[in-house]
């Protein structure tokens, strides 16, 4: 009841988040232009136009990157693991960024060719994640997570050569992408994620039972009677799926998919059952947090979202490693 | 004529390349026990994971319940056979009530949830396993003890024929090693469940099974009922170090202790 209690508290903190962000920042927006959407007034333009499209695609964001991040948890037992730390969010990046150095703009099933691009990027990487814990009776995850740093290292270094051969114009844009923001997104970012996270969100959630036989390690979990190998493969393709997607429109945002799932398994507890729901309103209403922060901190200057994750991020990451008994959670 | 509840032919496995298990062969029947022994690396977990499905055998046959268990789906595999693996340090994030309660999942259909039937299984087989007063503790703040009786009432839950435990008693102290031999036991008598144990201590072998499996070097070095343990060189020949026998003058059961080698 404790949880079901705290599930409640999560969503209204959230619910309040989301409400609240379009209103913070410095064009002042009143409540006669948020109730007169097209008034034509600056106000209701920033509000309606800008700041409300904003907040939907971070929060939609935030919720996809910390699923992905619970998700990837749970599979490698690890609160370290995570499609950032594992460079499945630098493989999505460097699929997009080529999308963009080589100047294609085509779109298929109402999704454009950036995030199809973004797709294969994460699905390559995910691919080769599988392969390593597939080889020789797999690997352990120390060794997966250091295979992602170096995978992450060569990425970027693929993604700076496409930077460097671009044009100053391209190359900027590329560069601000990359820093993971949300400076120039609008309905039509909403629109591109929605269905995305939507879909991750519910094939997560249809595995919620799996996760924790997941969690509790392969050999038992089969011996539960759980199809091991079949729910990896789901879960990897929902995650590249997702991830993917959001790395096309927000760029390679990092941490939250570590910090907000392994907060919420101290608040509500490492059933995926009572775990989803926090981590996906968790998710969401961090990012959205982050990116006023992001938006109001040197105003009228932006920093990118990316940014702000990171720096509270990386200390955390290495709070996690540190800890005594990091490994003692997952095992 | 009843159906074995194992029935292994000619079973092999190898791994990268080398064999761990090599032609065992032997047949166990329902409500009876078998204790698996030998020395370090002989293939004991590996036979036992192959029994399980969780390695696949190079060839040969297994047949549970007279299924080759190729062909039951992962699922019906766990309603018929449960596994416990030895507790030690695995530290999951749960509380021993979610932690038994998610091995009700071979019963659940698709994407459903557990019902008060999967809760009541549960909870039945926490008071079995004596652990119904730690239901709300968390894993990794039992002792080993402690945890290797929660593994036990989970794979309990399953509502297994079979149950397989894998060194449940190792590093264990003597109270613990007794209450889970006792408990094992106690469920065979109870529910004419199959039990089949690796264990390392010989007198659990002799005192405590119907048949015992001897395995050296992957292959088996013995199969037969516990007394023929006790025939002269049988040990020395299966450990490659003398033996010494004691005989308890109250009950005549025979026991044995390791001898020393000669200089």
């Amino acid at each position: 009841m404790k949880k079901k209690r705290m599930l409640l508290i999560l969503g209204l903190l959230a619910l309040l988040t989301l409400a609240a962000a379009p209103f913070i920042g410095i064009t002042p927006v009143s409540l006669d232009d948020v109730l007169h959407p097209s008034g034509g007034s600056t106000g209701a333009v920033v509000f309606w136009h800008i700041r409300v499209p904003r907040a939907l695609t971070a929060f939609l964001a935030g919720s996809g990157l910390a699923l992905g991040g619970m998700a990837f948890q749970a599979l490698f037992r690890n609160p370290l693991a995570t499609p950032f730390t594992l460079g499945v969010s630098g493989g999505a990046a460097f699929g997009a960024a080529l999308y963009m150095r080589l100047g294609l703009a085509f779109a298929l099933l109402g999704i454009p060719g950036g995030t199809w691009a973004a797709f294969a990027g994460a699905a390559l990487v995910i691919g080769l994640v599988y392969a390593l814990t597939r080889a020789r009776g797999g690997f352990a995850t120390p060794t997966l997570l250091l295979a992602g740093v170096a995978l992450s290292f060569f990425l970027s270094s693929m993604i700076l050569a496409l930077q460097y051969s671009a044009s100053l114009h391209d190359s900027f844009r590329l560069v601000r992408w990359l820093m993971g923001g949300l400076g120039m997104v609008g309905y039509d970012a909403v629109l591109n994620l929605l269905p995305l996270v939507v879909t991750g969100a519910i094939i997560l959630l249809m595995l919620t039972n799996e996760l924790n036989l997941l969690s509790v390690g392969e050999d038992l979990a089969a011996s539960r009677g759980l199809d091991v190998p079949r729910t990896k493969k789901l879960l990897f393709f929902a995650v590249s799926f997702m991830v993917g997607g959001i790395v096309a429109v927000c760029g390679p945002i990092g941490f939250v998919g570590m910090m907000a799932p392994h907060i919420c398994r101290l608040l509500a507890g490492s059933d995926h059952r009572n775990l989803f729901p926090a981590t996906l309103l968790f998710g969401g209403m961090f990012l959205t947090a982050c990116d006023v922060v992001a938006r109001v901190l040197f105003a009228p200057a932006e920093i990118p979202v990316g940014v702000i994750t990171a720096m509270i991020g990386g200390p955390f990451f290495l709070y996690l490693l540190l800890r005594r008994d990091t490994g003692r959670l997952f095992q | 004529m009843t159906v074995a509840a194992y029935a292994v032919e000619h079973l092999n496995v190898a791994l990268d390349g080398r064999k761990i298990v090599e032609d065992v062969s032997f047949t166990i029947e329902p409500g009876t026990s078998m204790a698996v022994i030998g020395p370090n690396g002989a293939g004991k977990s590996t036979l036992v994971k192959c029994l399980l499905r969780l390695l696949p055998a190079t060839s040969g046959r297994v047949r549970l319940f007279g299924k080759e268990i190729a062909r039951y789906n992962r699922r019906a595999l766990a309603r018929v056979a449960g596994y416990v693996p030895q507790a030690g340090e695995g530290n999951m994030p749960f509380t021993v009530e979610e932690f038994v309660l998610m091995a009700r999942y071979p019963y659940l259909g698709a994407f459903s949830h557990f019902t008060d039937t999967d809760r009541r299984v549960a909870q039945d087989a926490m008071a079995h396993a004596d652990v119904a007063s730690l239901a709300k503790r968390m894993l990794y703040t039992l002792s080993g003890g402690e945890r290797q009786k929660v593994y036990i009432a989970a794979a309990l839950a399953q509502r297994p024929l079979v149950m397989l435990l894998d060194e449940a008693t190792a590093f264990l102290d003597y109270r613990h090693q007794v209450e889970i031999l006792e408990l094992t036991e106690k469920l065979r008598h109870e529910t004419g469940m199959t039990v089949i144990a690796v264990t390392h201590d010989l007198n659990q072998g002799l005192t405590r099974y119907d048949h015992v499996l001897a395995l050296k070097e992957g292959a088996v070095a013995y199969w037969g009922p516990p007394r023929g343990l006790l025939e002269a060189g049988r040990l020395e020949q299966i450990y490659d170090t003398p033996f010494r026998f004691h005989e308890d003058p109250g009950t005549g059961a025979v026991y044995v202790m390791p001898g020393e080698r000669q200089p």
